[in-house]
């Protein structure tokens, strides 16, 4: 038996082999092609924006692009209608923000709280991609602010070092799923001159900032920074935020509420002076509007 | 053992004869235009990497397109039509699985401008709808371009477009295939 028996069961094998093969041919031809693994893609989208309130998030602006943004802290809402729950004192930023490669942003900014000017660079040399790629995205951010207000006092010697501010923070972030990102950003903010003795010149913080997406246009965001050293019990605060990223067709609203008035990061770490649990809340908004000043090569 | 290789090899002949029926593409060129006359820009985007497949023996003809793959001039454009309109997360392949209905009226062997009619189904956004048009094979120099026009109905396949913008976006996008197809070997 054997030899001949186990022939023409090969046979057989390789026969109806080719059958199931011919019989899916005409069923899918797609799969005839189609046969790559799924490639490796870059996670985007994990906020719906650069900031998730006031602190840099995970995400970069496309390549090409720039975005201009408006930013509004107001008064606190304990004033009451005398001061129009605070909307009567405004306090603003205006910046605007260059997306240079995909993983490579800059951007600058003016605030008129110290009227002070910011530079800042973003970049990740890891992304967060699917099908074997990074789990996390890992990014780094180097800025620096100057303070151009009149000197204090102009009687003594003044140093042009004393009017700037440096600040570098390590980004971790993962976009869990369609509708939860959360990301760690520790901080180190060095303060060439601060105003006290008793205040340190560096400060380290620790960031926990998140997003939980409610419909497609629209999210709850979080964002707070724990500080490690530099607190004044009375004096200042762990700064955090609570807000919504509202979608329209052009524009992204981030609608929050925050004890922090400084939007840099050297403001709103060291100089956030009021508390929460004592009710001194702040109500802002960020407005960012994407402007495309490069041509798409995609495209072709 | 002789004549078992005979048979096998005439076996492989055949399939290898039917496989040349084919013809494929993975670059073939797809792309829609929902412009309105109130839209402040245009809203187009294009895809150079569909897939396509033609059964010249059976007229059987299919698609797939990665949505993720459509290139808008405006990044926020793109970002928009992923996360908002498509959901390509959700839903990452459109395909079109169907058949030219008048096959046998299209001479593969000859060069020429062949009109055809092509039926079947489409799926966009997890929708799966039955669709007809008509369209062009073009025989060229061993190769078949396949062209048509068709429209889509952002509706039908459950695009939601919210009422703040819903005169700036046509409601049915029109769509222009224009694939180049290389015998499949």
């Amino acid at each position: 038996m054997s030899i001949h028996i186990k022939k023409s069961v090969i046979f057989i094998f390789i026969l109806s082999s080719f059958a199931a093969k011919a019989q899916q041919q005409s069923d899918d031809l797609l799969s005839l092609v189609d046969k790559e693994k799924p490639k490796k893609e870059y996670v985007k989208y994990a906020f719906k924006s650069t900031r998730v309130i006031n602190g840099q998030s995970m995400e970069f602006l496309s390549p090409g692009t720039m975005d201009f943004r408006i930013l509004h802290r107001f008064g606190q809402l304990d004033q009451g209608y005398k001061n129009f729950f605070g909307l009567d004192q405004a306090s603003m930023r205006l910046g605007f923000d260059f997306g240079l490669y995909r993983n490579l942003m800059v951007g600058v900014g003016r605030s008129t709280y110290k009227k002070e000017l910011d530079g800042y660079f973003k970049y990740a040399p890891v992304m967060q991609a699917t099908n074997g790629g990074s789990p996390v995205t890992l990014a780094v951010v180097g800025g620096i602010t100057m303070n151009t207000s009149p000197w204090a006092d102009p009687t003594i010697d003044n140093y042009f070092s004393s009017r700037l501010a440096y600040y570098y923070q390590v980004i971790v972030g993962r976009k869990f799923s369609e509708g939860f990102s959360l990301q760690l950003t520790p901080t180190m903010v060095h303060t060439n001159l601060v105003q006290l003795s008793s205040q340190p010149n560096d400060v380290f913080a620790l960031g926990l900032g998140g997003r939980l997406k409610l419909t497609r246009r629209m999210a709850i965001t979080w964002d707070y920074y724990h500080l490690f050293n530099g607190i004044e019990k009375g004096v200042n605060y762990d700064p955090l935020g609570i807000g919504i990223d509202i979608e329209t067709g052009g524009h992204v609203f981030q609608l929050h509420f925050s004890n922090s008035t400084g939007m840099n990061e050297r403001a709103f770490i060291t100089e956030t002076t009021s508390s929460w649990s004592k009710g001194e809340i702040r109500f802002g908004f960020n407005l960012s509007r994407i402007f495309q000043i490069k041509h798409n090569k995609n495209r072709g | 053992m002789k004549k078992l290789f005979v048979f096998l090899a005439s076996i492989m002949l055949v399939f290898k004869m039917q496989a040349q029926d084919k013809y494929f593409t993975k670059a073939g060129k797809i792309s829609f235009d929902a412009t309105t006359a109130k839209s402040p820009e245009n809203i187009d985007g294009i895809n150079k990497t569909s897939i396509c497949v033609l059964d010249t023996k059976t007229g059987n003809l299919q698609f797939s397109v990665l949505m993720k793959g459509f290139e808008f001039e405006r990044a926020l454009m793109q970002e928009h039509f992923n996360e908002n309109y498509v959901e390509s997360n959700k839903f990452p392949k459109s395909e079109f699985k169907g058949a030219i209905l008048n096959n046998a009226s299209v001479n593969y062997s000859k060069e020429g401008t062949y009109p055809v009619k092509v039926k079947g189904s489409l799926t966009i956004h997890g929708v799966t709808k039955e669709v007809e048009t008509d369209g062009k094979i073009i025989v060229k120099g061993g190769k078949l371009n396949a062209v048509a026009d068709f429209s889509v109905a952002l509706a039908d396949y459950n695009i939601s477009v919210p009422s703040l913008v819903a005169d700036k976006l046509a409601k049915t996008a029109k769509i222009k295939v224009d694939c180049l197809l290389d015998p499949l070997k």
